[in-house]
């Protein structure tokens, strides 16, 4: 392994490459539940054209390679099951431009959801991105790739329904350019009116390719952005809510939680409704429509909107820092979770099995879903909370978790970010030649399966 | 031989989610913690350091140079203190970093540069080796007497009295408080090591040797209020001091500026420049003091204030704090801290960078050199800048 060590430090330099023994026991594990594994170096590239050299290397030795971005999923998705090389992409992370006409980012794939956030305030204050709810330090690449979830999904779908283009350093060591950027100077679309190519990578979880730079909708940051929260306890009318609340079609985003914890929650669920505006009269409008959508829960006394005055600058923040408290209940510093897309009609059936899974698991749990696309569909969070020094109750977790994954393919979610575990259930679950097909894609662009192995693997 | 690790703070390692929210300022516009900018490696920041040390902790990794190097490359500035998400348990990640380090020392494997650090300490009395005979020449001619009973001793510390940038602070400091007919005195080479940084890098005996050393000294002189150049020396003599049995009156010399300034006893004229400023992160984060050194610049008749974009409690650090000013583990590759800042600085249109500690002082005044921004920016400390504005 010396001799591929000189190779990586001759392509990124000493301090570009780490086989030591503790960024090795770093690198070789997520924040979740799932058991590490250890890599064999952990390389941080500058550029496309080093992760290209990295990618023919590593080709010729026959080395898996995992890029990671902050290593967030929680799924798992970054620990090098077959071990070889950690690729850490956040020194890739220059803002190349901004077309504020056009509403589009070019970002390299390591950049950060919080310096693009803030980076558009300063610069660009009348134009935002998709905010996921995810630490700050998450990547915008990373995020696109597992499909990731923010602030406008309501209204704009998946955050990688949002990309505008990509390059790509394909796993044989070709940088690729994909979409509008392939063609001309614009970062515009992704695929339309070309076949669209950036399907061979979002969703992919790095097993097609490295992600080195995202092109990104950018969308109104409207001056004034607000919330109201309306509470219920009958969960059967969950899904009739959310379908009138979409009707509206001006909603900014909506999220149902539950949780047991503190004790002022239990037994409710709780829907928040953000909508934006550039004036109050705009904003006072919108919450005016809303009421007037929900008016007659009210009036039947089966729900009614909570004041959320003393928490509505928590329930605004972008991104949530609150939501990383989930896993210091238990005092141990962890929780993972199960992610379905589901329909909404769905949503009680799922709201029964968190609580079910984790009266049956004896552990800790909260739930919040958000709308995709104006509820077309939702994802819906069973999240378990953790000790990090009991590993009995992780295993707990585990089981409860996969237990969950297997519940959502029988009512026909499909598993979002899914581990390596998920895969191969959803594989199984899978239409034969639609398997097949993942299959062909997989051999042909990475022939030697060096891309996050263990991973998407399709047997035939 | 086998050691026993310990430290105070354990039972919470696990807890870190390493969510790394501790990496950024409240805005997320840039990395705000020091090592993490200059190493880039996810172990050098908060999150990796706690997780770093439960593995540590548990055995699952040994002590290495590369384990010691991860901690001593912190630099103390408390970013991950004020960033982290988590209220139960976040004041205490730059104890568990300072327990960690202290636990290093105690199995003798850190680096070199802190093992000679402490060494210059313990045998000379001050990191530069120089004679403690020399530890009070700096304040020649600037009027200041040796403290005998005067309301209030001028503590400069060892940067203050030793190194060039840091004596040129001193003075203008001492000269503008006996000119504004403060009682003041020096103890010259009578002062001591105030042991701040010796403490942040974990060797708590010596530690515990000096500040005894001068807690007895300061009693014996009867001394009830300190002026401190130094914010590190501020931090020690306020948090640490007290628990030792040293119990004074200690401010920074920008509060006492900033006083001075509103009693008018500093006269001030035009002087029509634009000034940025750096806060220091002991006189900043870890003392809460923002408001005077700001006061005393926009003070100044015709002179423009002007915020860098990371500033108050968002404020970068210099590099210098926690020790890594002698121990230099960060060094001074382009992400190196002090070199950021002073592009950051250069950014604002200003052409003086104030400080407000002799450490930075050094460190942005390297790092100018080192950006080549000599003819663009001009690192001073806040009383150099009061001596081309005083009438």
């Amino acid at each position: 392994m010396s001799d591929i060590r000189k190779a990586l430090v001759d392509i990124v330099g000493e301090r570009g490459v780490s086989d030591a023994p503790e960024e090795l026991w770093f690198y070789s594990r997520d924040p979740g539940v799932l058991a590490p594994h250890k890599p064999d170096f952990v390389v941080a590239p500058k550029t496309a054209e080093e992760v290209q050299k990295i990618v023919q290397l590593a080709n010729r030795e026959k080395i898996p390679i995992v890029p990671m971005g902050n290593g967030m999923s929680l799924a798992g998705l970054v620990i090098p099951l077959k071990g070889g090389i950690v690729l850490d992409m956040k020194r890739m992370n220059k803002i190349l431009e901004v077309n504020p006409m056009a509403r589009y980012v070019v970002v390299e794939g390591g950049t950060s959801q919080g310096a693009l956030k803030a980076y558009l305030q300063k610069n660009h204050p009348t134009l935002r991105h998709s905010i996921p709810d995810a630490p700050s330090t998450t990547t915008i690449a990373a995020n696109v790739s597992l499909h990731g979830q923010g602030r406008l999904t309501n209204q704009y779908g998946f955050n990688s329904d949002m990309v505008t283009g990509l390059e790509v350093v394909l796993p044989t060591g070709e940088i690729c350019r994909i979409g509008s950027p392939s063609i001309g100077p614009y970062w515009i679309s992704k695929g339309p009116t070309l076949p669209d190519l950036s399907g061979l990578f979002l969703g992919w979880l790095g097993c097609t390719g490295v992600i080195t730079k995202v092109g990104l909708k950018l969308y109104p940051n409207k001056k004034i952005r607000d919330a109201e929260l309306f509470v219920t306890d009958r969960l059967d009318l969950i899904p009739h809510i959310l379908y009138k609340l979409t009707h509206l079609e001006m909603l900014e985003d909506i999220n149902v939680w539950f949780q047991p914890k503190p004790l002022m929650f239990l037994g409710n669920y709780h829907i928040t409704i953000f909508f934006t505006g550039d004036t109050e009269e705009e904003v006072e409008f919108k919450r005016k429509m809303v009421w007037d959508c929900l008016q007659e829960y009210m009036d039947s006394k089966d729900g009614g909107f909570m004041s959320i005055q003393y928490m509505k600058p928590m329930l605004l923040e972008m991104p949530g820092r609150n939501i990383a408290d989930f896993a210091d209940v238990p005092k141990g510093g962890g929780f993972e979770y199960s992610g379905p897309i589901a329909p909404i009609e769905h949503f009680p059936q799922y709201a029964a099995k968190v609580v079910e899974l984790a009266a049956k698991y004896n552990v800790l749990y909260a739930s919040t879903a958000r709308l995709i696309s104006g509820g077309h569909s939702m994802m819906y969070s069973i999240s378990f909370a953790f000790n990090r020094n009991d590993p009995a109750m992780m295993d707990r977790v585990e089981k409860a978790l996969d237990e969950a994954t297997a519940f959502a393919l029988g009512m026909g979610g499909i598993p979002w970010k899914p581990n390596f575990k998920e895969q191969k259930m959803l594989l199984e679950k899978m239409e034969p030649n639609a398997r097949r097909l993942l299959l062909m894609i997989k051999k042909n662009l990475d022939p030697q399966g060096i891309m996050n192995p263990g991973n998407w693997e399709v047997n035939a | 031989m086998t050691y026993i690790r310990h430290i105070e703070h354990e039972n919470i390692v696990h807890r870190c989610f390493r969510c790394g929210y501790c990496k950024f300022p409240s805005d997320y516009s840039d990395f705000n913690c020091p090592s993490y900018k200059a190493f880039g490696w996810d172990t050098y920041s908060p999150g990796g350091r706690m997780w770093l040390t439960r593995a540590w902790l548990s055995g699952e990794i040994e002590t290495s140079a590369r384990f010691a190097e991860i901690m001593f490359s912190c630099v103390a500035c408390d970013n991950c203190k004020d960033q982290c998400v988590f209220p139960r348990f976040k004041d205490f990640l730059p104890d568990i970093f300072q327990e960690t380090r202290a636990e290093l020392v105690g199995e003798g494997r850190i680096p070199p540069g802190v093992r000679d650090y402490f060494k210059a300490v313990a045998v000379s009395g001050n990191p530069y080796k120089l004679p403690q005979s020399e530890r009070g020449d700096w304040a020649k001619g600037t009027g200041l007497k040796p403290y005998t009973n005067q309301k209030y001793l001028f503590y400069a510390g060892c940067v203050g009295s030793y190194d060039e940038v840091g004596k040129r602070m001193a003075k203008s400091v001492g000269k503008i408080l006996v000119d504004a007919g403060l009682s003041v005195g020096i103890l010259g080479g009578e002062e001591g090591c105030d042991g701040n940084d010796v403490r942040a890098l974990g060797e708590m005996g010596l530690f515990a040797q000096l500040a005894q050393t001068n807690i007895e000294k300061f009693k014996a002189k009867g001394v009830k209020e300190i002026i401190t150049l130094d914010p590190h020396a501020l931090n020690t003599f306020k948090k640490d001091y007290p628990g030792l049995g040293g119990r004074f009156q200690v401010r920074h010399f920008t509060e006492v500026l900033a006083e001075l300034i509103r009693k008018k006893k500093i006269k001030l004229k035009a002087y029509p420049v634009k000034i940025t400023y750096h806060d220091p992160c002991y006189l900043g984060r870890h003392q809460s003091i923002y408001q005077a050194p700001r006061e005393i610049l926009k003070a100044i008749p015709k002179a423009e204030f002007v915020e860098m974009h990371r500033s108050g409690p968002d404020s970068f650090c210099c590099g210098g704090g926690g020790g890594n000013f002698f121990t230099d583990i960060l060094g001074t590759a382009e992400d190196s801290a002090s070199r950021v800042r002073v592009r950051e600085a250069v950014q604002t249109g200003a052409s003086i960078l104030a400080v407000a500690c002799p450490n930075c002082a050094k460190m942005l005044s390297d790092a100018v050199k080192m950006e080549h921004l000599e003819e663009r920016l001009e690192v001073l400390g806040i009383a150099e800048i009061l001596e081309r504005a005083r009438k």
